[in-house]
């Protein structure tokens, strides 16, 4: 059995967040009554005329500097020509040939060094609009008995990212594509949320030989609005991919969405017309020319990017733990917190297990007080909990946790421990017969004794050194 | 460079015109005598020559990304072939 | 009483500033002269009646977005279609005052050179009914030549301007490329179409060009344009006039256009124009192809959008691309299909380098061309049109006979320069029409230009037979 090696590369389409769309002035984003937010130049009423959103443009060139791109000296938008009802003008405003910015780099820290993934262009277009499939027996497209269209989110804009093929696993992809949604963040140009779909994400699936140097044929998975379900879908594409070729098959090269329940792809039912877009220079725009002084301004306006802030967090927390904090948004939580006094650790752990348990915004966390709080030797669990729901509502204040630290004075637990085993005969002997399991019964029985209040490590000890004599 | 019948076909398809049987026929000799008239321009060697996409050397025509109203829902639909509710209608659309 | 075959738009203006005449005894006279001639010429495709401004009339071609106003391009796909917002040129026109009588015939789309390709029927030529009025402003040109409106808009692509105002001697601009706004223009070629003035005057020209052109933030390919100023000089003294040879010896050039337009050049001259050769070989053997490769390009996708959905009439099917398919095929006429077909064909993969890639090549050659040729020369000229109006039907079965009729309109168009037309003569009874070309942005010399000559010549705008 030969060895397969995965080569997967990402189409990512992130919805910037504009006040308005990409080509007219009609608000973007969510809410507002079907088509309540279109206009001649949105719905492509003869002679309407598209003006480019200056926003979106400054936007997709800083994301291309994060993305370590070169800005283009002068950039063109295209026309893509083809017919469907969400595109009204029967072409997309894209770019082809010469887009915003090109041959980026991204950088995803890894156990064995730095992951680099390259990105070979950032270019900027337009969204197209929604259609709704009403009735049909099935509900599925093919048998729908019609199609509504609502054009309020035709025209946003949209930058395109394509990566380079470097991407071996799906874990990768996945871990690239939470670093790269958590760059777009912190940008401030998108929320990037796949739910929404305001970031949506296609693969290019091939496999080859390990050893191999040529490509072999890719197929382009869609459908898939989480990471885990790219992730996954990557997975059953490659195992499809390799037990085709392992059988004497070959890959076709075609379009396959994921289905989630099946755990399965399947082949996209193709438009009759085979695809020819007649791309051309819109004629209706004028060309880029990003000014020397914005690229500088712009690039002095990016925030340390997450990547290198996952490297700067690995000493004291290990590369994994760095990578929740970062990629989970809690880096500036966690560095409040540590500024407050708080050891690195203890703040990474319950920002990561305790606090994101909640689902909250971290950035509601009354820090000071909350520092306070984890500050507290010995605090009981029932406590912690307490102080951790309460950490985001406002007013909320360490002193009514200080006193509420548990039992670790053994004078105090000894004789307990004493006359629980001596009350538990049988327990001790199958303890001793090797059953180390009833440890647990025994630091359950002095914790309910103590209604919670001793503190489990010292109990712990206790009952060790007691059973051992 | 003649045209065929099949690539009248083809380009109806991409322009999605149902053409009629006699106008494919039609088309078929009209398109190749334009064709034949304006493949002159490829007696000219310009390989060295920038074309020329637009007759101004006008660049970064912008607008401020700031809201404008957009048109009322009436507006919107009065020249709409079928709706439904606030949404067009249209006959299905296969992805 | 007002003689609306004499009355310019200046003179109008004068007439309503000093109270003689009010706008609605304007409008009138203007409807009168339109209900006596427009059965035989049809000019209109849709009158209005009464409007909010009261200034002088002006018809629009149907092309031009008026909202609330039916616009039909001269189509059938756009049959019903009322827009639900104005042109900016629209805008301007009432923002001076202007009060609109109607919209005028149009090949389908601007597609054509003789209005016989709108969906609406033919208009007439007012000189003679049995010949076309040119196009695809047909419609514009006869109506003011036969004073049924004292000005007009058109739009010029491939000469839709140029071409039927000579053939039905009037004065038309085809101003430079971005001075104005195509924002509400139903799009045939974006990087070609112009709206431009159709007067009886030089000077009615340019105070129409001065209403509707400058910048406008709708239209990303506006500039700001520098003040129009109204001409008076008669005389052309130190003005540098080229004449270009193959524009003016090109074959099908009728004698008697020729002939005219050569008594023009000469009077240049005796008006004290430095009148010299010179040459643009290129432009003008390779303008006609090379527009015919780029116009239908942008066409086949300007004219994507209609697909049945937002509006036109929908022709059903049982699924959106048969819908489409369908919608596309009995909306459009015969040329726009044409055109569609020869664009998408162009476009499409494989040909792309060979056709629009080439095409855009040769446009860069024809400007350079036209550049050098403005380092010796103020004003080139030529004759607009080879021919005078031709027969009803001569060219309907002959595309390629059809589109030679801008040959000599075309090459300035793909440098995107002004030019203008102005009568010049007769040649068999009809008007000739003279093009002064321009560099980028020199609209105020050729109005002082054309004024000049516009007096020495002296032509009688009056079609002989409405006299
Ligand atoms: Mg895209
Ligand atoms: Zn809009």
């Amino acid at each position: 059995m030969p060895e397969w090696e995965p080569v997967i590369g990402l189409e990512i389409h992130v919805q910037l967040k504009t006040r308005t769309k990409m080509f007219c002035r009609c608000e973007a984003g969510f809410g507002g009554e079907p088509n309540a937010r279109t206009c001649p130049v949105c719905l492509a009423h003869p002679g309407a005329l598209p003006v480019a959103n200056e926003q979106a443009i400054e936007w997709t060139v800083k994301l291309g500097l994060a993305l370590g791109c070169a800005i283009a000296p002068r950039a063109v938008f295209h026309r893509k020509n083809y017919f469907y009802p969400d595109l009204p003008k029967g072409y997309q405003i894209s770019q082809y040939d010469e887009p915003l910015c090109t041959d980026g780099r991204f950088v995803v820290p890894g156990a064995d060094g730095d992951a680099e993934v390259g990105i070979v262009r950032a270019h900027l277009e337009e969204d197209a609009a929604k259609t709704i499939h009403v009735g049909g027996a099935t509900g599925r497209i093919v048998g729908a008995a019609h199609s509504n269209v609502d054009f309020n989110r035709g025209g946003t804009p949209l930058v395109e990212i394509v990566t380079r093929p470097d991407l071996h696993t799906a874990e990768d992809a996945k871990r690239f594509l939470q670093l790269l949604r958590q760059t777009i963040v912190e940008l401030g140009i998108s929320d990037a949320e796949m739910e929404k779909g305001t970031l949506r994400a296609d693969a290019n699936v091939s496999v080859r030989e390990v050893g191999e140097t040529a490509f072999r044929t890719r197929t382009e998975l869609k459908n898939m609005n989480s990471f885990n379900h790219i992730a996954r879908g990557i997975e059953a594409e490659v195992r499809r991919q390799i037990e085709l070729w392992e059988s004497g098959g070959e890959v076709v090269q075609q379009t396959l969405d994921y289905e989630v329940k099946s755990d399965t792809v399947t082949p996209r039912r193709s438009k009759e017309e085979a695809d020819d877009y007649r791309y051309f220079p819109e004629p209706d725009l004028v060309p880029l020319e990003p000014a020397s002084e914005l690229i500088d301004r712009l690039r002095g306006e990016l925030p340390e990017l997450p990547g290198a802030r996952i490297r700067r967090f690995e000493p004291k927390l290990g590369l994994a733990s760095a990578q929740v904090i970062v990629s989970g948004g809690l880096s500036s939580a966690y560095e409040s917190l540590v500024d407050a006094g708080v050891p690195e650790r203890d703040a990474s752990n319950w920002l990561a297990n305790e606090f994101s348990a909640l689902g909250a915004d971290p950035g509601q966390i009354a820090i000071a007080e909350m520092a306070k709080v984890l500050l507290i030797p010995g605090l009981t669990r029932d406590a912690r909990r307490e102080a951790t729901a309460a950490s985001i509502s406002d007013g909320f204040s360490a002193a009514g946790f200080i006193d509420r630290v548990a039992v670790a004075d053994t004078s105090e637990l000894e004789p307990l421990v004493e006359r629980i085993l001596a009350e538990s005969p049988g327990q001790v002997e199958t303890y001793r017969a090797g059953k180390q399991g009833v440890l647990g019964y025994f630091v359950g029985q002095v914790m309910k004794e103590t209604g919670g209040q001793a503190d489990p490590k010292v109990v712990n000890e206790l009952l060790l050194q007691k059973l051992g004599s | 460079m003649a045209i065929s019948r099949d690539d009248v076909l083809h380009v109806a398809g991409l322009g999605r015109l149902d053409l009629s049987e006699d106008e494919i026929g039609r088309l078929e000799g009209q398109l190749n005598a334009i064709l034949e008239a304006v493949s002159k321009v490829s007696e000219l060697d310009l390989s060295d020559v920038p074309p020329t996409s637009h007759p101004l050397a006008v660049v970064n025509v912008l607008a401020a990304d700031e809201p404008r109203p957009s048109l009322p829902l009436e507006d919107v639909f009065a020249n709409a072939p079928a709706r439904d509710g606030d949404h067009f209608n249209v006959p299905p659309s296969a992805t | 009483m007002i003689d609306t075959l004499r009355l310019t738009a200046e003179e109008a203006m004068a007439m309503l500033e000093r109270g003689d005449v009010s706008g609605a005894e304007l409008r009138a006279a203007y409807r009168a002269a339109i209900e006596a001639r427009d059965p035989e010429l049809h000019c209109f495709l849709t009158l209005v009646d009464g409007d909010a401004c009261d200034g002088v009339p002006i018809a629009l071609k149907d092309v031009i977005g008026t909202k609330g106003v039916r616009t039909t391009a001269g189509s059938k796909i756009l049959d019903d279609y009322v827009p639900v917002y104005d042109s900016t040129v629209a805008e301007r026109c009432k923002a001076a005052g202007l009060q609109l009588l109607g919209k005028t015939n149009t090949d389908e789309f601007a597609m054509g050179s003789s209005t016989e390709n709108s969906a609406y029927g033919p208009t007439r030529n007012p000189w003679d009914l049995e010949r076309v009025p040119g196009g695809s402003g047909g419609g514009s040109a006869a109506a003011v030549s036969a004073g049924l409106a004292p000005w007009a808009l058109g739009s010029d692509t491939g000469g839709s301007i140029k071409q039927p105002s000579a053939l039905c001697g009037n004065v038309g601009l085809r101003p430079t490329y971005g001075t104005v706004s195509r924002y509400g223009i139903v799009a045939f070629a974006s990087s070609l179409d112009q709206v431009g003035p159709v007067a009886r005057t030089v000077r009615d020209c340019a105070r129409l060009y001065g209403i509707i052109s400058g910048r406008d933030e709708c239209d990303s390919t506006t500039v700001e344009v520098p003040p129009v100023e109204l001409p008076k000089t008669v005389d052309l003294e130190g003005i540098r006039v080229g004449v270009p040879t193959e524009l003016n010896e090109a074959e099908g050039i009728e004698r008697g256009v020729a002939e005219a337009v050569r008594q023009a050049i000469d009077l240049a001259a005796e008006l004290g124009a430095d009148v010299g050769e010179c040459s643009l070989p290129r432009s003008v053997e390779y303008g006609l192809p090379c527009y015919y490769l780029i116009a239908p390009a942008e066409a086949s996708s300007n004219l994507a959008r209609y697909d049945g959905v937002r509006y036109s009439p929908r022709v059903d099917a049982d699924d959106y691309y048969a819908m489409a398919a369908r919608t596309r095929n009995e909306g459009f006429g015969d040329e726009p299909k044409r055109r569609i077909m020869l664009g998408t064909y162009a476009l499409s993969a494989g040909y792309y380098e060979a056709y629009y890639g080439q095409a855009q090549k040769v446009r860069t050659v024809i400007g350079q061309e036209f550049a050098d040729a403005f380092e010796r020369y103020d004003v080139l000229v030529s004759p607009t049109s080879p021919t005078v109006a031709f027969p009803l039907g001569e060219r309907t079965a002959d595309p390629v006979a059809m589109y030679l009729a801008d040959v000599l309109a075309i090459p300035p168009n793909m440098a995107g320069l002004p030019s203008m037309s102005i009568p010049c003569g007769l040649s068999e009874g009809l008007p000739v029409g003279l093009q002064l070309i321009g560099p980028q942005f020199s609209e105020n010399r050729l109005f002082a230009v054309g004024h000049a000559l516009e007096q020495a010549i002296d032509f009688d705008t009056v079609p002989e037979r409405l006299r």
